[in-house]
């Protein structure tokens, strides 16, 4: 096969779009943060998720150390089945809690991990018990209602 | 041919028919013309020069401009809502999975597209074609099948081109002009766009719109009446039929791989 000046130009090409596409897996997407490692998974149940979502972070102290893998509704205790897959690198003691928050005002809800003082560790398959479901805004401002008018209506002119 | 005249629907319906069989024909032949392409690389290297070094200019100059606009409207939004440093996450993936493909594929259809039409339509005038068929060569090995996996070749790398300058685009009206901090608006860019779901749907869609875009252009050029006249209307239906299939499979793309 004869070789011409065109193959100088088309493999030039050819690299520029190969750069282009690394440059968007790399810059864009961050392809060498991505960890393949499966890590152990942990299952936790709660009473409300929320807006999770599956792959949202697990966090110890604001550093990621875990995804949510997949969420699940169990109809025998009638709570969401939440499966975490941690990052093998960190260990937590077994009575860890769990936390639903939310990043900033408006941002996506993850969950936060408290370590607790047992000295085992948690292992894969483990289920962790002590668990807070995440702040609906309806129950809240329900709730607000509801003890102001346990306070009864005259509050304010009781006191002169 | 009219429609209106009941006396003629079944001849009209029956040529319909026949054009859609044989196109359909057509693609099942482009698509096993694999082989010979791979055999003989040189044809389909002069197409990928002729479609791709000479589409990257405006792709690449299109690219820039969109990202620049999308780093302008989108800090507009944006910073209403207090969110600019999010700025990099919407250049990115509005590029990545919709304009990137999509415009691409667009521009491609008006920059390459047109030729091939023109080109094969001309070939067929001047009986070429039929002149390559009496020497028992087969033009849609010949003169079709390299142009059409030149096309498929060169699309996905100028859509990836045309993302990675919007990008850089965007980054230059964001954080060289208005300021934005260059490290928040790469890592909520970097936290927000997945590699396969984004970034790899994004290649799939352009793959699809090269397939779908030269398929056209060679089918209309195939089908052109042999007339100047027969050339220019295909010419012309080549863009309004490629970008109006570009964007219907853009829609049933986006709603096959983002649909949750």
């Amino acid at each position: 096969m004869q070789r011409s000046n065109t193959d100088v130009w088309v493999g030039l090409f050819v690299l520029l779009g190969g750069a282009a596409l690394l440059f968007l897996a790399l810059q864009s997407a961050n392809l060498l943060s991505l960890n393949f490692d499966k890590g152990y998974q942990v299952s936790a149940k709660f009473d409300n998720i929320g807006g999770l979502k599956p792959k949202a972070a697990v966090k110890s102290s604001g550093v990621v150390v875990g995804r949510v893998d997949a969420i699940t509704f169990d109809d025998k205790s009638f709570q969401a089945k939440v499966t975490l897959s941690m990052d093998k690198r960190y260990t937590f003691p077994k009575d860890s809690s769990l936390k639903i928050l939310t990043s900033g005002l408006l941002g996506e809800q993850y969950i936060g991990i408290e370590a607790g003082s047992d000295t085992a560790n948690l292992a894969a398959g483990d289920a962790i018990s002590s668990t807070q479901s995440a702040v609906v805004l309806e129950n809240l401002i329900s709730q607000f209602l509801y003890s102001k008018a346990a306070d009864g209506p005259s509050t304010d002119k009781a006191k002169p | 041919m009219s429609w209106y005249k009941p006396s003629e629907l079944g001849y009209n319906v029956r040529g319909k028919l026949t054009d859609m069989g044989f196109g359909a024909r057509l693609f099942l032949r482009l698509l096993a013309s694999i082989g010979g392409a791979l055999k003989r690389p040189g044809l389909v290297r002069d197409q990928i020069h002729f479609m791709g070094n000479y589409s990257l200019a405006i792709i690449a100059v299109s690219g820039v401009f969109v990202g620049f606009v999308l780093g302008l409207q989108g800090y507009y939004t944006l910073q209403r809502y207090g969110s600019s440093e999010a700025l990099g996450l919407l250049v990115a993936l509005s590029l990545v999975r919709e304009l990137g493909p999509v415009i691409t594929a667009l521009l491609f259809a008006g920059r390459a597209g047109t030729s091939l039409t023109a080109e094969i339509g001309l070939m067929k005038a001047g009986e070429q074609l039929s002149a390559m068929e009496m020497m028992a060569v087969d033009p849609i090995q010949r003169i079709l099948a390299p142009r059409f996996w030149g096309a498929v070749i060169a699309m996905p790398l100028l859509a990836a081109v045309f993302s990675a300058v919007g990008i850089l685009g965007g980054w230059a009206v964001g954080v060289a002009m208005i300021g934005i901090d260059a490290g928040s608006f790469w890592s909520q860019m970097q936290g927000g766009v997945d590699v396969w779901q984004d970034v790899g749907n994004g290649v799939i869609k352009s793959v699809v719109f090269g397939f779908a875009v030269s398929f056209i252009a060679l089918l209309q050029g195939f089908e052109a009446q042999p007339t100047p006249e027969g050339v220019a209307h295909a010419t012309t239906r080549t863009v309004v039929m490629a970008s109006l299939t570009v964007l219907g499979l853009d829609f049933v793309l986006t709603a096959m791989m983002f649909s949750i």
